[in-house]
């Protein structure tokens, strides 16, 4: 490990401290309904989309409206993707004339996409028309971020709200989302990142002859404008096959920061947004110091294994200490103008958060260094996590922490004045639970049918690693992977004679689609259920939600879950190679 | 709760999110840029003599073809054969498809950590390595291969090499080109690029503009 890896990790962090009660108070007044700036610039264009989608903005929807709101704009979403995605061959800025992907790879992308993981079983440069990837995945890359974002916001109105059932109107958090926030900072972020070198053009792809008289051709893109919301959104899905780690998309060590610290922003910045609604900043400043705990972990090892090197390295006998001039550690699937610093602070972020994007091949990381996006995944997608996702998430973490806190001092267990009750509890329970068990189930399927050992790519317990990680990162809503895992044989460019493996297509969607939308439901019951309550003053007795007490034991409540959970898995994968020398 | 007002609001609310963020969006977005930074958003293209020559961000196979006993390049799964020349300075290892470097196909070798095959192919290019660069710099051990010479490259095509890795081939570059070595390395000074801000990132060479400059200074080849 160098001082200058340490010294980018310390810079990046202190950033991302700094910008977090900004960007956070920016949101709480957008979702208060205080006039911002942008709102003078658009509000005129928000009120005629509502006019033209013809709902009423001002009127507040209880649990149940806007959880029918959220699950009928995804339908529609679903079924418009599906339709993009299966007319390839009509579509325009097609240069390269690609057809579509079979069916089955197409259902997986689209569920994929709607639930904000962009798992992606095909690759991007070799399937997807420039019309595809802006009118079809970019706009998934936007609203299933939005969906999240305005979960979440539904879920601090259900905490705070002190009369009736209202838990704001679901199309008026979706365009205020979008409009206000997602939407101006990806214009300036891929503005930035084209100055750096990302590409945007609808050009065709190139071809050259090098020096030497070799010839190539070199995919391009309209890049830039999808990096941007990628990264914003917590995405993840790739332009290209190899994701961030393509130059096009990522082509500086300062692109190389910039593009995690869009993914930590937002969900960073909802951790002040709840501080602010509920009326006490360290209400916030507490969730974001325990999501800072695991994120400096998760970093340390994940640095320390890479720098250390592979099994494989050493006996090829390579020496992988970092001297003058040379990177050292495990550069396998790694760039240089990353090295290990950079490769780990990206992946650690995008594996706390839920975006999913690499810069370096996770199949290809060291034993402990691969355990730590596992690790990061088992938790539930609450280290930061993803947009709104992640802040829900730990608020239910927070509920079953003030639960057991309740129950070792003898009290009633409150949240900020509220009572919690078995009911909230028990949906609690249910929401954080069904994650984790959807992942274990499908991977102990996928293992178990020899129609799921067909996706596997390496041999040993880096074959069940795969499997684990696929099927965890797809039930997390994440979206990397360890890419040797496979749904889809594409002999030729372009999806001629290819097919997709129904088995992992349909097993991934299903994992997607329940992990994501069955969460949201408990999570929005659970506002419902809250909303209606009756505020009691804090006494003396009150366990506070606010100090490093509660913090400690919110990380307890984490461990315990994640480690109860998923340490024999891990064990059978990452931690066996991370043991042994021994090659398979 | 009005499914039937919802649905119509659903299906509405897509269609405008669609023509707003997937295609007024993203065409604006191409717009300024093409206006603004038209060399970035085209791929930094490299012209030699007025025919492209590649990307400063793409990095490629120095290599020449290997031809067969009927003098026909020698191809294997459809991809040409190739051995390094000596006269550039070679990139890093690729695992893409279609040939090394393929940049219409990027991809990972996604060998895991304890891989037979990963070992196996580190232990063939720490031969490859040794065979091309030891002639020229006989101090060359494997205890002194930079790592990034060996193992491939995440993107299948990574722009730049490490400069340890530059260094050890500017004794080839050098003998073969009848340069002096410090000649050499004054050249890989100036096309390494430093950390991004002093901060972000690795230092590394870019391979194509070395070598470029390279072949201006000996009259083209």
């Amino acid at each position: 490990m160098t001082l200058g890896g340490w010294t980018q990790a310390v810079v990046f962090f202190a950033i991302l401290v700094a910008i977090t009660p900004l960007l956070g108070a920016y949101m709480a007044r957008v979702y208060t309904g205080e006039q911002v700036l942008l709102a003078r610039v658009f509000g005129g264009f928000e009120r005629t989309i509502y006019r033209g989608i013809r709902v009423d903005s001002r009127k507040a929807q209880d649990w149940k409206a806007y959880a029918a709101s959220v699950l009928l704009f995804s339908l529609a979403g679903w079924l418009l993707l599906y339709l993009i995605l299966r007319t390839q061959t009509v579509h325009p800025f097609n240069p390269e004339g690609f057809h579509s992907a079979p069916w089955n790879v197409t259902f997986n992308t689209v569920t994929s996409f709607l639930t904000n993981t962009n798992w992606q079983y095909y690759s991007g440069e070799t399937t997807m028309t420039y019309f595809s990837q802006m009118a079809g995945l970019t706009v998934q890359n936007f609203v299933s971020a939005a969906v999240g974002i305005c979960v979440a916001v539904a879920l601090i109105r259900g905490i705070v709200g002190r009369s009736g059932k209202g838990l704001g109107n679901f199309w008026q958090d979706l365009v205020r989302t979008v409009l206000y926030v997602l939407l101006p900072i990806s214009v300036i972020a891929a503005l930035v990142f084209v100055s750096q070198g990302v590409i945007q053009t609808l050009g065709h792809y190139l071809s050259f002859t090098g020096p030497t008289g070799l010839s190539g051709h070199i995919a391009m893109g309209p890049v830039a404008s999808q990096e941007a919301i990628k990264n914003l959104g917590t995405n993840g899905g790739g332009f290209f096959n190899t994701n961030a780690a393509h130059p096009f998309e990522n082509p500086t060590g300062l692109t190389n920061v910039l593009e995690p610290l869009l993914m930590l922003a937002i969900p960073a910045a909802l951790t002040a947004t709840y501080g602010r609604m509920v009326g006490s900043r360290r209400q916030g400043w507490a969730l974001f110091a325990a999501m800072t705990v695991m994120f400096a972990v998760g970093f340390s090892v994940l640095y320390a294994a890479e720098v250390h090197g592979s099994p494989a390295q050493h006996a090829a006998g390579l020496h992988t200490v970092a001297t003058h001039g040379s990177l050292g550690g495990n550069l396998e699937g790694k760039e240089v103008r990353f090295g290990t610093g950079g490769s780990a602070l990206f992946d650690t972020t995008a594996t706390a958060t839920s975006t999913g994007a690499v810069d370096s091949s996770f199949d290809s990381l060291t034993g402990l260094g691969g355990a730590v996006p596992m690790a990061n995944l088992g938790t539930g997608e609450v280290i930061f996590g993803g947009v709104g996702s992640g802040l829900y998430v730990m608020l239910l973490y927070a509920l079953i922490a003030v639960f057991i806190g309740g129950l070792m001092v003898g009290r009633t267990p409150e949240l900020l004045g509220k009572k919690i009750e078995a009911r909230e509890i028990k949906l609690a329970t249910l929401g954080i639970l069904i994650t984790p068990l959807t992942a274990l189930a499908a991977t102990a399927i996928a293992i178990a049918d020899h129609a799921g050992r067909v996706s596997i790519f390496n041999t040993g317990p880096q074959g069940f690693s795969e499997t684990f990680y696929a099927y965890l990162s797809q039930a997390n809503n994440n979206g990397s992977a360890f890419a040797g895992y496979t749904g889809f044989i594409q002999p030729n460019a372009g999806s001629v004679g290819s097919h997709g493996i129904t088995f992992a297509d349909l097993l991934g969607s299903f994992n997607l689609a329940f992990a994501r939308y069955a969460p949201i439901l408990f999570v929005l019951a659970v506002a419902g259920s809250l909303a209606g309550k009756r505020v009691s003053p804090a006494g003396l007795g009150t366990m506070r939600t606010d100090n490093p007490t509660f913090v400690v034991l919110l990380l307890g409540v984490i461990l315990l879950v994640g480690a109860l959970t998923f340490f024999p898995a891990l064990i059978l994968g990452p931690i066996v190679q991370a043991l042994t020398g021994h090659l398979y | 709760m009005d499914i039937r007002r919802n649905t119509i609001a659903a299906a509405l609310s897509m269609i405008v999110m669609t023509v707003v963020l997937g295609i007024a969006y993203p065409l604006a977005i191409t717009g300024i840029s093409q206006v603004t930074f038209p060399g970035n958003a085209n791929g930094q293209q490299v012209h030699r003599a007025g025919r492209l020559v590649g990307s400063k961000l793409i990095g490629q196979n120095f290599g020449t073809a290997v031809l067969e006993k009927n003098g026909k390049p020698k191809e294997v799964k459809g991809a040409v054969v190739t051995e390094p020349d000596p006269r550039y300075f070679q990139t890093r290892p690729s695992a893409t498809e279609g040939g090394a470097d393929n940049a219409a196909s990027s991809t990972f070798s996604n060998l895991g950590p304890n891989s037979i095959k990963a070992e196996e192919g580190d232990a063939e290019r720490i031969k490859e390595y040794l065979a091309l660069n030891k002639p020229y710099d006989p101090t060359l051990t494997v205890a002194g291969i930079p790592v990034d010479a060996i193992n491939t490259s995440a993107s299948g095509f990574d722009p730049e090499i490490s400069v340890a890795n530059a260094d050890v081939q500017a004794h080839r570059i050098a003998a073969v080109r009848r340069l002096s070595f410090s000649r050499v390395t004054e050249l890989i000074a100036k096309y390494t690029s430093d950390r991004s801000l002093g901060v972000f990132g690795e230092s590394g060479v870019n391979v194509l503009e070395l070598n470029l400059a390279l072949a201006r200074m000996s009259g083209g080849r």
